[in-house]
């Protein structure tokens, strides 16, 4: 199949790669560029392991087509933390043991940084509304939710 | 809570970060779809659509000419097996009937039985490929539940089958009842019939599954040396490299097992599917091959566990349970195999019953094998004894948790498989409950209640081996086979921290391929922390003790003469004599060569585990939506070694269980068809569904362990269903006796109420 050439700024660098028409944006980026820090679970939309920030919106790469990120901004897992600095979201699932198995874990990641870049101050309420769209199957949630509104209060003392 | 006193432990109780822990918050972290060598081709496998048939032909040759196909594969490519039961952690599998179910042979016997794999230069191709095989089958008539299976006019899924009888004897007709087992003691007739009160109720549960979100991948590469590499996700490596090379018919020490990060299994991830196949294919192309499932295929043709009839007679007698008469059927999908013995050997084990009988019947259907599920089979025996414990309570006007106080289990008391318990925490955990915040708040509003339940794991043993290694700088490498799938390379980094009284951040576990460590069992039973923990122990203090010889040998004195105290080496009769842990390991060179660790182990004396749970719901009785307003949860743990992650075990456990409480089930129509293969059909719990969940961490020593470790993993799922069952019935005063109760099942059966 005739592949098409997209050029995108992924994790902030400017990147090129060609892919077929079909191709999903999960399967690009974990098959294509070696991104495989976005997990698939389901492959249809409904377990957000595989959730990537798209022009500042919280979307599952495997419903989105490798081509739509056309000029687009892509933010995966594999650009979270700042070089050697691991986001505070990342630091406080660690402190929180917010993680069992971890294939949940980036998506979990990607989707609150994308909440706290929007709302800084979310309530427990809203973090559970949020992250609805990510499934956990050993956690409970519990600690993920907890750690979500620490992150929250640390970025907030850091300001 | 601790029941006696605890030792000073520095390291163990804390919740230090987990050493694999920065990998899987980056995304670094490699699980096994994530795994790409050099010249990959991708499997893709064609499934039956059928529930039931006879296959008749397989035509490859249009898939086989098909663009970018390399090899394609049937059950031919496989040797014939044997029929043969292996034992794999806590089940077991007859390797005839594991073949068959890897690529089916004569006969399909599920929607999603796996016929026939292509390898392709892409996953389109294989896919489309696997699309053109075309199958003639002869469609035969489906049976798809339990009781429909047991009847002796039901269509016969093997008609060589005929029921195991305890005594190793066999009926003479062919049934779908693959065996019969009984527990009894007493006289339950009698027991019965002098009881104050007897709860005489039958109740169900439908198949559900694990639910692990990462999907099976194996990658298989069949060298021309015939030595095979597999990188798989797996809760066993061993258990995939005995399985396969018996599948197969190679020898074990030709399989070189790499288990990735796995992304969950609950037990499921302890059998195999894919790696045979991905090694035939292999085999055929001179190339590696990965197969991954999605995640209808996850759904159809994996291992969930048994839906289940269970009907129980009980009788209460002065406030005692006097006698319980039950029937347990449980599903086993295609092949023998369900949990209905454990599920038999649970049921009764949090109290002291003295006349029993219970008769388990593992039955085949036609739909997938049953793999193990956390607790596997525990969970619906509870659904049934606790809330026939609840139905009687509450006829006779007593407590239900004074109740399971007074009739609690306790050290001697006989399990229905006539082992006595060691020293458990029963009652220690029931006296929690009944101490807890949650018990003594009121509970308040309409359509409220309130419901509470216990539950029993034994817990496993069986084999660990790991490898301790001192490095000149004295860190410390810790290298284990037990796959880890919550955080056990910590749990098990800070038993050896502990031991050695070195800082736990010196302790670099290592998960290993089977060519690297000696055999482990797999991770399940609750068992690694407790098993592979004390092969972690003895290896720590075999390193104790190799110093203590070094030491003697600098300081010229007896080896009795060295004592180890916080981490140093001290001469008892020369204070001055002192070497540190890192000052012992910068010397091993010069006092003999490496220090190295190793302990390979069957471990006996697993504690098993009791928990109660207490929680509140809330019941809309016009949209049937129950939603839980609070739930603690009670467990002895024996010591929490890694608490956080003893507390994330417990909560969640409890949240798989209100999701089988309350939505998860397999929905099949008339014809055998799986009708919800999907996350979006397949309802498991959201954040939005459920509340924080309270943990009350009771700690009751094993003295099976040096430091009193218990399982912790399983137990927290056996109490959800009826707790919940329970509460919903203290809302609504009506009696939910079949899962899921899901909102339909709560208006329609309301409705018919009124």
């Amino acid at each position: 199949m005739r592949r098409t050439h997209v050029s995108t700024r992924l994790n902030g660098d400017n990147v090129d790669f060609l892919c077929e028409p079909r191709q999903s944006l999960l399967e690009v980026l974990r098959d294509n560029l070696g991104l495989t820090g976005s997990k698939e679970g389901c492959n249809n939309g409904n377990c957000g392991a595989c959730s990537v920030i798209l022009n500042g919106r919280v979307v599952n790469s495997c419903c989105v087509l490798a081509v739509e990120t056309e000029g687009a901004e892509v933010t995966t897992i594999e650009g979270i933390a700042e070089g050697d600095r691991l986001h505070p979201l990342q630091q406080v699932f660690l402190e929180e043991a917010a993680l069992q198995c971890g294939i949940c874990t980036p998506g979990f990641i990607v989707a609150s940084k994308a909440l706290l870049d929007k709302e800084p101050h979310p309530d427990e309420a809203r973090v559970r509304h949020w992250l609805a769209n990510n499934l956990c199957r050993c956690t409970g949630y519990d600690k993920i939710v907890r750690a979500v509104l620490k992150a929250s209060d640390q970025m907030e003392a850091k300001v | 809570m601790t029941t006696v006193e605890r030792p000073d432990y520095k390291i163990i109780g804390t919740s230090p970060i987990r050493p694999d822990g920065a990998e899987k918050v980056t995304g670094a972290a490699r699980y096994a779809a994530d795994f790409k060598p050099a010249g990959l081709l991708y499997g893709a496998i064609l499934r039956s659509p059928h529930a039931h048939a006879r296959v008749i032909k397989i035509d490859t040759s249009e898939a086989a000419k098909m663009p970018g196909v390399m090899a394609v594969a049937t059950h031919t490519d496989l040797p014939a097996a044997a029929d043969k039961v292996e034992a794999i952690g806590e089940s077991a599998v007859n390797l005839k009937e594991l073949s068959s179910n890897i690529l089916a042979h004569d006969k399909v016997l599920y929607h999603g039985h796996a016929v026939a794999a292509v390898a392709a230069r892409s996953h389109f191709e294989a896919e489309a490929a696997a699309r053109a095989i075309k199958v003639e089958y002869e469609l035969l008539p489906p049976v798809l539940d339990v009781r429909d299976a047991m009847r002796e006019d039901a269509p016969l899924l093997d008609e060589n089958r005929h029921t195991k009888v305890m005594g190793g004897q066999t009926s003479d007709k062919p049934s779908n009842i693959a065996s019969h087992n009984r527990f009894e003691d007493g006289d339950v007739e009698k027991a019965l019939a002098e009881s104050d009160h007897v709860v005489d109720r039958e109740y169900r549960t439908r198949m559900v599954h694990q639910g692990y979100i990462e999907p099976h991948s194996s990658t298989a590469m069949w060298n021309s040396d015939d030595t095979i590499q597999i990188y798989t996700s797996t809760q066993g490596a061993f258990g995939v490299r005995s399985l396969t090379s018996q599948v197969l018919a190679v020898p074990l020490s030709s399989i070189r097992v790499t288990p990735l990060e796995i992304g969950g299994g609950f037990g499921g991830k302890t059998v195999i599917y894919l790696d045979p196949v991905a090694a035939v294919l292999s085999r055929k192309t001179g190339k590696p091959v990965k197969i991954s499932m999605n995640r209808t295929d996850v759904f159809e043709a994996t291992g969930p566990t048994s839906g289940s009839y269970i009907h129980i007679k009980l009788g209460i007698k002065d406030g005692k349970i006097h006698a319980v008469d039950a029937t347990m059927a449980y599903e086993a999908g295609a092949f023998p195999g369900s949990p209905v013995g454990a599920g038999a050997m649970t049921m009764l084990s949090p109290y002291d019953v003295p006349n029993f009988r219970l008769n388990a019947y593992d039955v085949v259907v036609n739909k997938p094998k049953v793999a193990a599920y956390r607790a596997p089979g525990a969970p619906a025996a509870a659904f049934a004894i606790e809330q026939a414990i609840d139905e009687a309570c509450k006829a006779l006007k007593l407590d239900v948790l004074n109740f399971r106080d007074s009739n609690s289990s306790r050290e001697g008391v006989k399990m229905v498989n006539g082992v006595a318990h060691p020293r458990i925490g029963a009652e220690e955990t029931v006296q929690a409950a009944l101490a807890s915040d949650h018990w003594k708040s009121p509970i308040e509003g309409p359509n409220r209640g309130r419901g509470v339940a216990s539950g029993f794991w034994f817990n496993a043993g069986m084999q660990s081996s790991v490898i301790a290694g001192v490095n000149p700088d004295g860190t410390v490498n810790l290298i284990e086979g037990s796959t880890d799938i919550g955080g056990t390379r910590a749990s098990l980094a800070m038993q050896l921290a502990e031991t050695l009284q070195i800082p736990f951040e010196d302790v670099r576990p290592v998960v290993a391929d089977t060519d690297s460590i000696p055999h482990n069992d797999v991770t399940g039973g609750s068992r690694v922390t407790f098993a592979t923990g004390l092969a972690t122990y003895e290896a720590g203090m075999n390193i104790r003790k190799q110093m203590a010889e070094r030491a003697a040998k600098l300081w010229n004195c007896s080896e009795d003469d060295v004592d180890y105290i916080d981490g140093e080496l001290h001469c008892k009769k020369d204070s001055t004599k002192t070497l540190t842990f890192k000052e012992m390991a910068a010397q091993q060179a010069r006092t003999g060569g490496p220090i190295t660790g190793s302990a390979s182990l069957v471990a006996r004396g697993a504690g098993g585990a009791f928990a109660t749970h207490i929680v509140d719901v809330e019941v809309d009785p016009e949209t049937g939506k129950v939603e839980i307003l609070r739930y603690t949860a009670v467990q002895d743990v024996g010591t929490a070694i890694h608490r956080a992650y003893v507390e994330g075990q417990i909560q969640g456990g409890v949240v798989q269980g209100i999701g089988w409480a309350l939505n998860e089930e397999y929905f099949y129509d008339e014809e055998g068809h799986l009708r919800n293969s999907s996350f979006l059909d397949y309802r498991m719990p959201t954040t939005l569904d459920v509340p924080y969940i309270e943990t009350i961490v009771v700690e009751v020593p094993n003295p099976g362990h040096p430091y009193g470790v218990r399982g912790v993993g399983e137990v927290p799922i056996v109490p959800p269903l009826a707790a919940i069952a329970n509460a919903i019935e203290d809302a609504t005063g009506h009696r939910f006796t079949e899962l899921p109760i899901s909102p339909r099942r709560v208006v329609e059966e309301l409705n018919q109420l009124s």
